[in-house]
Parts: C-alpha cells; structure tokens; sequence
C-alpha cells in the first residue's frame, strides 16, 4: 500500500510529504523529476514509473502533483481514486495544505495507509474538517466520525435544518468531435444529477423520471437501492446530508445527439509566408428555444504561430504566445448577429507551415434543458413528516466538444 | 511552550512541530518534550503526540517505550473511538520491543464489542506483519477469527490483512466464503476492492472453468464450489447440461451492482473479477461500465485503456459498440492517445475499417508528432490483419511520403517496408519512388529501411539500384552505424546479381567498411568480403552466397504490444507495468482436474459444519450426495483401470442418479435389485478384490480359520451345481470376462476370507453409538463379500474424511436366516440364505443376499451351482461362481446378486451338484429391498415431498433404518 505521500508543486518544489511506513527519502522525487522533464507536457508525464525499490504513481490535478510511492503490489486505481475525490476540493495551495494539516490534526483518518483515502472519500467528512481548519474551532467531539458508527455509513445522525430543501441539478454534457465538413464523428451525452439536500432527520427520498429508459449507462452513489432501480427505474435512496453527486449517466452515442451550435470556419496558413487567415462564426442549430450562453472557443495554434492579430464581432480574445492558446469569450448567441472572429496569423518566418489547421473546443452552456430529454417527474419524501422544498434545475453544457478543421 | 500549563499553547506548539514534520524538517530533537504530552487530556493534543510518536518513534525506541503504558491505559477506554485509535498508533509504532505487547492488545481487540474497534485490529495485523514477520501464526489466528465477523465494516479490513499476511491460506475463506459474497454489496469501497480482489483469486482456485465449453455459444458452464457441487459436476460432466456452480454464480451475481458503483477502483475490480472468472458470454456486461470510466481522469483513462487494451486483444467483440468512445481527441495526452489508437487497431475489422481509417487520416496530420508516428504504424497493423484494405493503406502511407515532416515520412517508409515485405508483390513503382526520397531522408531507420528494400528487391529494380549505391557510397562516411550496415548489405547482393556494373563500387565500400571506426561495421565488411569476393581461400560457403543474401525473408508480424500482457491480472500494477512487481500474486489457471478426494472431503466436512448451525435445510444433502458419488466415482475410477469399457452400465446409472433430484434415490439402488450387466459386476467384483488387497489383515487371522472351515464344508455341495451350465444367465458382456472374473473371484474369496471380519469390526467400531452390539457377532459367521465391501468404502471415507457420513451401515442386521434347501430334500445339502442388508457388490440394483452351503453329508459334493433359472421378467440374478467341492460337514458362505426389480416376487432358480439338482426360490421381505439412509427428520419429509409417488415406499424404509 501506499508507503509515502509528495506534494509537489508545478516548479518542482516538495512541500509537504507524508509517511506512514518507514520514512522514504524525498531523492526518490528525482525520479519523477526525471520523467517529468523527459515529457515535454505536464500532462504527459506518465502515472506510473517504476524506480529500483519503488514504484511512483503520480497524479496530476491542479497543477499539483501527488506522487505516492509503494513498495507492493498493488491495484493501481485502488490509490487514484481517494486522492482523487480529495484532489477535487482543493482549489489552491494553501486549503491542500489546511487540509491535510487538518487530516494530521484529527489524526483519524490516518489509520492506515489505505484506510486514510477510505476515511477521505466520505465527503461530509472532508467538508467538515476543511470548515473546521478554516473557522479554526476545534471542538474536537465532532470530528470524531459519526458515519462510521451509524448503520447508514453516509449520514450523520442527528441533522437539523430549520429551512428543509432539496435540489437537484440536472448537467448534462455533450462529448463530440466534429469533422471539417461540419459532420459529427462522435457524440455523446454524459449526465449527472447532483444534488444538494438539506432535510432533517432520516428522510427517505424517491426520485422518479419521466423517460427512465434514456439512461444508458449509470453509476450511483452508494445511497440508492440498486434493486429498486432495477425493478421499478426508480431512485430510491436515504440521502447523505449536503451536497454530493447522486448518479452520473450516460445516454448512449445510439440515440441521435442534437448538436446545438455549429461553426464556420477557415484556417489557412500560406506557403513561404509568414502570414494566415483565421476566421470562425458560431451560429446556433436546433436550440430548442434557449439562448445558448457562455460561449468560449479554445484554440490551440501550432507553434510556429507568433501572433495573432484578430477582431471579434463579440466578445473578447486572448492568445497566448508562450502556449499558442487562444481563447476567444463569446458570450451569449444573438441569431441576428452571428459572432465571428476575424484576422491574420503571424508565423515564425522561414518556417514550414503547419500541415494541420488547430482543432476548436468550444464551450458553452444552456440553461434550463437537458439536450437528452430526460427530465424528473417528481420526488417523495418518506419517514419524515415536514414538507421539504423541492427544486429542480436542468442545464446543457458542452463537455469535450471538438471541431476539427 | 510545550512546558506551558495552558492546552492553547501546546496546541499550538503542536501544530508547528507537526508542520515541520510535513515539510519534511527534522523534528527529532523535540521528542522527550512531545512524548511527555501523551498523556494530555487535550484530545486534539493527544492525537498531534500520536502523529508525532508515529513518526520519529522508529528513530528513539527507548524513549518512545514510555508512552506504551499510556496506549495500555487507553486500550481499556470506555469510548470505542479512543480505544481504536490507541490501538493504531501502538501499532504504527514499529518497535520490535512491544511485538508482544501489540499481539495482545490486537487480540483483545478482535474481541471487541465495537466492529469499528475490530477493524483497526485488522489494520493492526498488517502492521504488526510487516514489522515482525515471525507472529505469522498467531496473526492468522486472529485473522480466521476476523473472518467469521458478520460487520461488513469489518469484512474489508479483515481480507485486507489476510492478503497481506497469509494469501495463500485459501481454506481460511472456504466456511466464509458465501457470506463475503452477500456483503459484498454492503462493504465500503475499498474493502469491495480487496475483496472482489481475493474473491477473484479464489474463485479461480475453486471453481471449474466456465469457458471450455461455451467458448462463446452457450451458457454451459460447470463450475463448482466445494465437494459436493464438485461431485455433482463430477457427474454432470458425463451427462447433461450443466448449470453453473451456485456459489460461483452467487459471486458474479453479487458483483454486478457493483458495475455501477462511482468509484473507479471497484469497477475496475469487478471488471477483471467478469473477466477472469465469469462465462464469456456474461462478461460482456463489463465493457459499458468501463467505457463510463473513459470519462473521468486521465490516470484513470490511462489505467482503463490499458486494461481495455488487454482486453480487446482477446475478445474483439466486447468493445466493438463502443468502438467510437476511442476515438482520439486532440488534447489527450500523448499516452492516452497512443492507447486509443492501440485499442482501435485491436477493433479494427473488415466492417468497420474504412471508418477506422478515415479517422487515421486525420489522426496522421496531428501536430503531435509523435502521435501521428504511432498512427501510422497503426495503420501498417491494419493493413496486415486486414487483407482487404492493404492496397488503401499502402497507398495512403505512400502519400504520406511526401509528407514534409520527416519523422511522419520516416515511420511511413519503415511500415512500408514491412509491409512490402509481406507483399511479395511488384511494388517496383514504389521502392523508385523511395529510392528519390533517400536524397530527402535523414532518419537513419528510414535510410536503413529504403536500403534494405532496395537491396531486398534489387532484381527488379535493376536500373535504379546501382546508382542508389553509387549515392550511398559517396556518402557513406557520414551515415548513421545502421545505414552503414544497410549499405554493405546492399552493395553485397547487387555484387551477387549484377557484379558488372557494381564491381567497382562494392570493392570500394568494402575498403571504405574496413576502415571504419565501428567494429560492428568491420566485422561485418570482412565477413562480406570474405563471403562474396571470390579468392582461394574462400571455403564452400561463397558458392552459397547468394542463396544466403537473397534468400526469402519472412515477413515480420506486426503485433500488438499488449500482445504479451494478459497473463497479468487485470487491474494491478504489474499489468500496467507489463513487469511483475513484488507482491504480486499469479492467478491461478483453473483447475484442470478436480482436485484430489481427500481435500474434498475436508472441504466437505467443513461446509457441514457451517450449514449445520447456519440452520440451512440442506444439511445433510451435501453429506449424502457425496457418499453416492463417491461410490461411483471409486467405481469409475476402477473401471477405467479395467479393460472393458463400462460406459453403458455406467452412464445409466449416472443418469439414474444424476438427475435424480433426491439423493437417496441413487443410494437406494445400490441395494435394489436392478438391471445391471453381469460384466459389469463382475468388475465390480474384481475391484472389490483389488481394494481388499490393500486392507489389512492382521487381526483376521481367526476370522480367517473359521471362514476356512465353512468354505472346506460347503465346497461340496457347491461343487454338485457346477455341472449344469450358467448360459441362460448370462446377459450381455459376460462370456468374455467369465472366465477371467472366475479367476478373480476365487482369489476375491481367499482374500475376502481374510479381511472381512476384521472389517466389519471396523464398521462396528467406527460407526454411529447406536450400532447394535447383536449385529457385530450375527455378521461375523456369515461373511459375505459386501459387508466387506462396505467396509472397504467405509475405511475409504473414514481415512479421507468425515465420520458425519453415515448413510447405508445398517444400524441392524438380523441375524435370522431362511431355509433355501433343508438338507433331507438336498440329498444332505443344506442351504441357508439371508440378507446382509449391504450394497451388493454386483451391481446397485442387486439386493445382495448370502448363502451359506453345508454339506451334512459323509462326502465331497462337487460342482456345486446355479442351474436353470425361472426368473419373471426383468429379475436378474448374478450367480456365485461354481464350488469345485465341498467337505463333508465343510460349509460355505457364497454370495449373489438378485435384481428383485422392486417386487417381491419370487426368483426361483436351480442349486445343482454335480448329481442333482434343486429347484429353489428366494422371497424378499419388503424391507430388504431397501437401502438404509440416515436422515434426519426434516430432511426425510423434504424427499418425501420430492418423491410424491414414492413416498409409500419411502416410510417402510425410514422404518427400517431405524430398527
């Protein structure tokens, strides 16, 4: 199991390690040092290297890398995925480092190597405790791990609200690549319901859907009755105190994906020149009445791109020339004034022009629907007596959505 | 501060040690000042000691020892939560002095009311392992303990330190095995992982693989668990459609919810648990949840893909809907990409290809150089496996020639060669057109490659190929070590196939390869030399120079890298290394064979145990079942060891009693009267006589004698029935064998002679309390060949296994015989016959029943045997063999087989000597056509429900049993 924990930032400076065998060197992050300077991205530094006496998996999140070492066999997801989950809360240096400060602090979650990314995953625990190192209480009672000891390992026992609430929001995402001609290559509809529920006491919470059957592919949060799910395609669940993900879906590439927005585009490099042209227009298609808003378009130019000298109808540009990234921000679609972005490209003289015109990622959201169709019929509530406030929220979003050009 | 009265400032002075310790700052220093705080009654500062103790206590044993009584003190505290985290923290501090203490308190600990208590105790155990290797024993203890804990909070710690400590210990698992599976479900997370992880290991080692038969057409699998499915399937496999093992399909049944679990980890693990163990036609569930994972981050999708790559090697189909979810996207990074391309080139097939390579192209023009090198290559990989599109593919990746990044062009030219090495086609337009790009290329493998290929096909080539020489040659002296080579081969075969007009310039290459500063590339020159350039000296090798150069060259096979990886588990980090880690533990093959009888049994013994107090109805079927079997299995076994082939008594009474849903039924007609071939039983017999052989014979001695005496005074009148002939008895093999089987039979006798009593002390000896002390002394004096029989079964089980087995001993014999022949009307042979209520031996529808000869006579009488029979319709009598003689006042015990047919009609048949015959006939009572089953009640009225029609029948026979 894991022997030790690095953090290292992305200058390569380990500020924070954690032992919980015998103490581990910090020389075994030349290693990954190594690796990381062979790769030229930091996206691709490899997860796993394999040193003399250890093995180095690495993750990468937030510009943070967590280099566990381990000696043994083991299921390499098995160490991804707390981490994971706990990578997600950090958003910056300084909460990771209250954290896990936190974490030593209460010293529970360390009970063993294992057992201290279990302890992590449960995720009121975490939000607990980072409230706790941020307000600096230390009513030390609380964080003892109340889940652990109730039958339902998810929630507190005990929970009080004076307002009794319930959201769900419905985001969907659609995957896609579309090719040159405009045609889509792949599509896809990933989902998740997240929910934010605040209701006191055990409540006992069914979910129902109007077209159950459009969901594919599901993973549930460990509330949820899987036989009833199976049964009835009913969401039948004791609901974890606060905000968590309740399922996350998948509606299969078999059913026929509405692309809303689609882009015009003509990139061309000129031979033996030094200059191109750039021009993009997004226009929206089968909106279904919502305004799509939120509109960002991520290009990454080749490198012999020096500069680049647009003028956008809307919105604001930036480009990057030490990453090539241009980012335009669009906004919101009007249909009467499509948004373009226009102008010339400066290559680096003297050199040959790119064979390949950039890939578009685009962004953007819709508020109020859910591309799929799928849409909540209603929720019950039972073993609790007040009546809790119930709301619903869809949007669309755009996931790892590609133009080729 | 840490002297401070006030808790705020040691808190705070905590809080900066434990900083320090976390930025990797030496702290030691502070250690006698930190562990004076231990006992603090501030919890928050306790827990920062602990943190402190844990790491530096290593480093200061003696001083770390003063907290230990700290940790025995909060051992005993009422609050599980204190209890638990005392136990850590004496655990995590890796003292070699405590071991003893740590052992105790980790007992103590796994009797623990709170299972969250219990759980740190099997945390415990693996650190206390891996610090003192020794305490093995004494942890496995614990470890078997923790196992039959019913708190799934536990489950997971508990297999956790189980793999850790004794994974191969896989009979630890066996009693608990059904109840992992149902908790399953219930564990969290991580402890799912383990366990599925265990459970995957040990479902290989116990069950039968599901995938020989229905290598993708049907759902025949035969699994097993244990021995009592294990000998069920024993049978299954000779007979009819198997089901799969319940307790295999338990687990895969149990797992699947699990698919759809959130955490990454425990989907992969089922995921390999579907793959390794389930039928292939049920591990298609799999790849829907792991395409799902593709979603999330990339170490993630690194890990699947490689997984998925392993997998689609093996199975195309599984991943072939999803073929588009691969489809790779310009941010990827590199080593997602290239695990994509590697999964689209496993999926590529003659449907869906020129989508594939549609895709390909874009994927060549990547900025990622290194990327579109790998496309490339997979497409070479296409085209090989696919035959209809290596023309398409040929021609695109001549396109790609003029490509103008060189590495593009460069790994193009490389696949083309290999595949024009495959094609031994005309390709000459191409290999022109490769031979311009040399004055272009720079890459050393794509010079060598051309080169190569040029030289390879220098035949048809022949305008081009000299002068690409006269090239190479001015620019040897500044190639790259490979191309160097790549020219001597060159220069080499144009000498052997056109040495006019290339003469000159092999010479001087030759020269130019003498000189150089490689020794490889010396080596090699002056081997050439030596090899081509015809001189004096130059041995028969030069004669065959040619054929050596230019001889045909096998194609490479461009295969997939994670070719080589599936012998590794899925999903552990020796897989993903493609190298096995320390640790890692082989997954077993499935059994080929069923493993031996002998841990069967245990495991049998074992599976009572556990169901008997689980209160499970099935109690004794296990039991019963494996007694039957076991009897057919020793016969199987046996007569395989025989010449005959038996297959068809065999199979009839497997399928008697295969499908037979009540298990005494197959046990019953061991006793009943049935149509069995006599050849058959005659090698039963004869096994009968081998396994006699191997019994011991000590304390039969005096059995011996008497058996003696009776055989001497019966020998007569056996002798009288010799004459007449046994044909009408004969059935279907039997004539062969006859005489073989007399032969046999006779020596059975000698040694039957020995043995038997001695035996049937055994059974009295061994059998349940309430055997009748009557029946041992009634047996005694009638021996008879299937008490001995029985006996040998008996020992068989009672040396193997389980005593629990009762089933067929009677509880009483009766000693009461019944007159065959009074001696007036024998002409002085007298013949007495009785049931010995054992299995007869000759067939297991045959009521065994015994004769004992007297001869009252004052003479021999010889050739005693059975004459004409009189039988009703499918009653089957299996004669004794013929008595040569019999003794005056000499008596002998014979024994014969009767298939009554379940009636209780007479079978009337002839006793002859060598002078007379008798006509005679045996009456059954009821009861004797019955075999004797112990059950218990509850068991008895559920075959009574089973058999419906029967059960009339089956309450004289409880009636018997328990006399």
């Amino acid at each position: 199991m894991i022997h030790s924990l690095f953090l290292i930032n992305c200058s390569g400076d380990i500020f924070l390690e954690k032992h919980w065998k015998s103490v581990v060197s910090q020389s075994v992050c030349d290693y990954f040092f190594e690796a990381q300077e062979k790769a030229a991205d930091v996206e691709n530094v490899p997860p796993v290297i394999s040193t003399p006496h250890h093995y180095l998996i690495s993750i990468y999140r937030d510009k943070l890398f967590f280099v566990s070492v381990i000696q043994t066999e083991v299921p390499p997801l098995f160490d991804y995925f707390g981490e994971c989950s706990e990578a997600a809360i950090k958003d910056n240096v300084v909460i990771v480092y209250e954290l896990l400060e936190e974490m030593l602090d209460n010293g529970f979650p360390l009970a063993t190597e294992s057992n201290i990314l279990k302890e992590l995953i449960k995720p009121p625990t975490i939000l607990r405790s980072v409230v706790n190192s941020i307000t600096g209480s230390s009513n030390v009672g609380d964080t003892l791990p109340t889940g652990q000891l109730s039958n339902i390992p998810w929630r507190r026992a005990g929970v009080k609200y004076t307002n009794n609430e319930a959201y769900f929001d419905v985001v969907e995402e659609i995957d896609a690549i579309i090719d040159k001609s405009g045609a889509t290559v792949f599509a896809e509809i990933q989902g998740v319901i997240d929910a934010c529920i605040k209701l006191s006491g055990m409540p006992d919470l069914s979910l129902s859907f109007m077209n159950p059957r459009l969901l594919d592919d599901v993973s549930f949060h460990p509330c949820i009755r899987f036989k009833r799910w199976e049964s009835e395609r009913v969401l039948s669940f004791i609901p974890p105190d606060g905000n968590f993900r309740l399922i996350s879906y998948r509606v299969s590439s078999q059913n026929l994906v509405a692309i809303p927005v689609y882009v015009k585009h003509s990139i061309s490099f000129k031979e033996n020149s030094s200059a191109g042209r750039f021009d993009i227009t997004i226009g929206p298609k089968q909106n279904m009445g919502k305004t799509i808003e939120g509109i960002t378009v991520t290009v990454h130019m080749p490198k012999v791109v020096l500069n680049m000298n647009l003028t956008p109808t809307q919105g604001s540009y930036t480009f990057d020339p030490v990453t090539k990234v241009l980012t335009w921000d669009v906004g919101k679609i009007t249909p009467q004034k499509l948004p373009s972005l226009k102008g010339l490209v400066n290559l680096q003289s003297g050199a040959p022009k790119p064979e390949e015109n950039p890939s578009l990622n685009i962004q953007f959201r819709i508020q109020q629907l859910a591309i799929s169709g799928l849409k909540v019929n209603r929720l019950d509530m039972y073993g609790e007596k007040y009546k809790p406030f119930k709301g619903v929220k869809y949007v669309t979003k755009a996931g790892k959505f590609q133009v080729r050009t | 501060m840490l002297e401070s009265n006030k808790d705020s400032a040691k808190l705070d002075a905590m809080k900066r040690i434990v900083g320090m310790i976390a930025k990797g700052k030496n702290a030691s220093e502070l250690f006698p000042a930190v562990v004076k705080n231990v006992a603090s009654k501030n919890i928050e500062i306790k827990k920062l000691v602990y943190v402190y103790l844990v790491r530096y206590a290593e480093e200061q044993q003696d001083l770390a020892l003063l907290s230990i009584s700290t940790f025995q003190r909060a051992l005993k505290d009422p609050n599980q939560l204190i209890r638990a985290s005392a136990l850590r923290v004496l655990s995590s501090i890796r003292v070699p002095i405590i071991v003893p203490i740590m052992m105790l308190a980790i007992k103590e600990a796994s009797a623990d009311l709170s299972p969250y208590v219990r759980k740190n105790a099997a945390h415990a155990i693996q650190k206390l392992y891996s610090l003192d290797p020794d305490q093995k024993e004494m942890l496995i203890e614990v470890i078997e303990k923790l196992l039959k804990d019913k708190s799934t909070l536990v489950a997971g710690s508990v297999v956790m330190a189980f793999e850790e400590v004794c994974p191969d210990r896989i009979d630890l698992i066996h009693k608990n095995y059904r109840k992992l599976c149902n908790l399953l479900v219930d564990v969290e997370e991580w402890g799912q992982v383990v366990i599925i992880h265990m459970l995957t290991r040990y479902a290989r080692t116990q069950f039968v693989s599901p995938w020989k038969e229905d290598d993708g057409l049907e759902d025949n699998e035969k699994n097993f668990y244990e021995s009592d499915d294990e000998q069920k399937e024993k049978t299954d496999q000779k007979k009819k459609p198997y089901t799969m093992d319940p307790d295999h399909r338990l687990l895969i049944r149990n797992t699947k919810p699990l698919l759809q679990s959130r955490n990454a980890a425990v989907v992969m693990a089922v995921a390999q648990l579907y793959w390794h163990i389930s039928p292939k036609s049920e591990a298609g569930i799999i790849s829907k949840s792991l395409v799902r994972l593709l979603r999330s981050n990339r170490e993630v999708q690194y890990i699947v893909l490689q997984n998925i790559a392993t997998m689609s090697i093996q199975r195309k189909g599984l991943f072939e809907p999803y073929l588009k979810s691969f489809y790779v996207r310009s941010t990827d990074p590199t080593m997602i990409k290239t695990l994509k391309l590697e999964i689209l080139t496993n999926l590529a097939n003659e449907a869906n290809i020129s989508t594939l390579l549609r895709e390909f192209q874009t994927y060549v023009k990547s900025q990622d150089k290194q990327f579109a090198a790998a496309t490339i290559q997979t497409i070479g990989r296409c085209a090989t496996n696919i035959s209809e599109v290596t023309d398409t593919c040929l021609n695109g990746l001549v396109c790609l020639l003029s490509n103008r990044d060189e590495i593009v062009v460069a790994e193009s030219v490389v696949v083309i060669k290999k595949l024009l090495q495959m094609q031994p086609v005309q390709h000459g337009e191409i290999i022109k057109h490769m031979a311009k790009l040399l004055d272009s290329i720079t890459v050393p493998v794509a010079r060598a490659s051309i080169l190569w290929l040029i030289g390879e096909n220098c035949e048809r080539v022949p305008v081009i190929a000299p002068d690409v020489l006269r090239k190479m040659a001015k620019s040897f002296t500044n190639e790259d070590d490979l191309v160097k080579l790549q020219i001597l081969n060159l220069a080499a075969k144009l000498y052997l196939t056109n040495s006019k007009q290339t003469k000159l310039l092999t010479q001087y290459i030759l020269n130019l390869g003498k000189y150089d500063q490689n020794y490889d590339i010396r080596d090699r020159t002056r081997f050439i030399r030596q090899l081509i350039v015809p001189n004096e000296k130059s041995g028969a090798l030069s004669k065959y120079a040619k054929k050596i150069f230019l001889a045909q060259k096998p194609a490479p096979l461009l295969e997939s890298p994670f070719k080589d990886r599936d012998h590794f588990q899925l999903g552990t980090l020796s897989h993903t290394l493609n190298t096995k880690a320390t640790g890692y533990l082989e997954l077993s093959n499935w059994p080929e064979v069923a493993p031996d009888p002998s841990v069967r049994d245990v495991e049998v013994v074992e599976l009572a145990k556990e169901l008997i107090p689980a209160g499970k109805a099935k109690k004794e079927n296990p039991a019963k079942k494996f007694y039957s079997e076991s009897e057919e299995e020793e016969e199987s076994s046996d007569s395989s060891s025989d010449s005959e082939s038996e297959s068809g008594s065999e199979s009839g009474e497997e399928g008697d009693s295969s499908e037979d849903s009540s298990e005494d039924s197959s046990s019953e007609q061991d006793s009943e009267s049935g149509s069995e071939s006599k050849g058959e039983n005659k090698r039963t017999a004869k096994r009968n006589s081998k396994i006699k052989e191997e019994s011991d014979s000590e304390d039969g001695e005096k059995e011996n004698e008497k058996s003696k005496t009776s055989n001497s005074s019966n020998a007569e009148s056996s002798s009288i029935e010799e004459s007449s002939s046994d044909s009408e008895s004969e059935s279907e093999s039997e004539s062969e064998i006859e005489s073989e089987s007399r032969k046999v039979t006779k020596e059975r006798e000698k040694k039957t002679k020995q043995d038997r009593n001695p035996l049937a002390k055994d059974i009295s000896l061994l059998d349940l309390d309430d055997f009748n002390p009557v029946s041992t002394p009634v047996a005694l004096p009638t021996p008879a060949l299937s008490p001995s029989l029985i006996a040998d079964l008996e020992g068989l089980n009672l040396s193997t296994s389980s005593s629990v087995i009762s089933v067929s001993t009677p509880v009483f014999v009766p000693m009461k015989t019944h007159v065959l022949l009074h001696r007036m009307s024998g002409k002085g042979l007298a013949a007495h016959y009785f049931f010995p209520r054992q299995p007869c031996i000759f067939g297991d529808k045959m009521v065994s029943v015994q004769i004992t000869l007297n001869n009252t006579t004052d003479q021999k009488i010889a050739n005693i045997h059975i004459g004409e029979k009189k039988l009703p319709i499918g009653m089957q009598i299996h004669v004794f063999n013929p008595i040569e003689s019999l003794e005056p006042e000499g008596s002998i015990t014979v024994s014969m087989g009767i298939d009554f047919c379940d009636s209780t009609q007479t079978a009337s048949f002839q006793l002859c000597t060598k002078d007379d015959c008798f006509n005679v006939n045996i009456q059954p009572p009821v009861g004797e056509l019955l075999l004797p089953v112990a059950m218990s009640e509850k068991d008895f009225k559920k075959e009574q429900a089973c058999l419906s029609a029967l059960h009339l029948l089956s309450k004289p026979r409880n009636a018997n049993r328990n006399e």
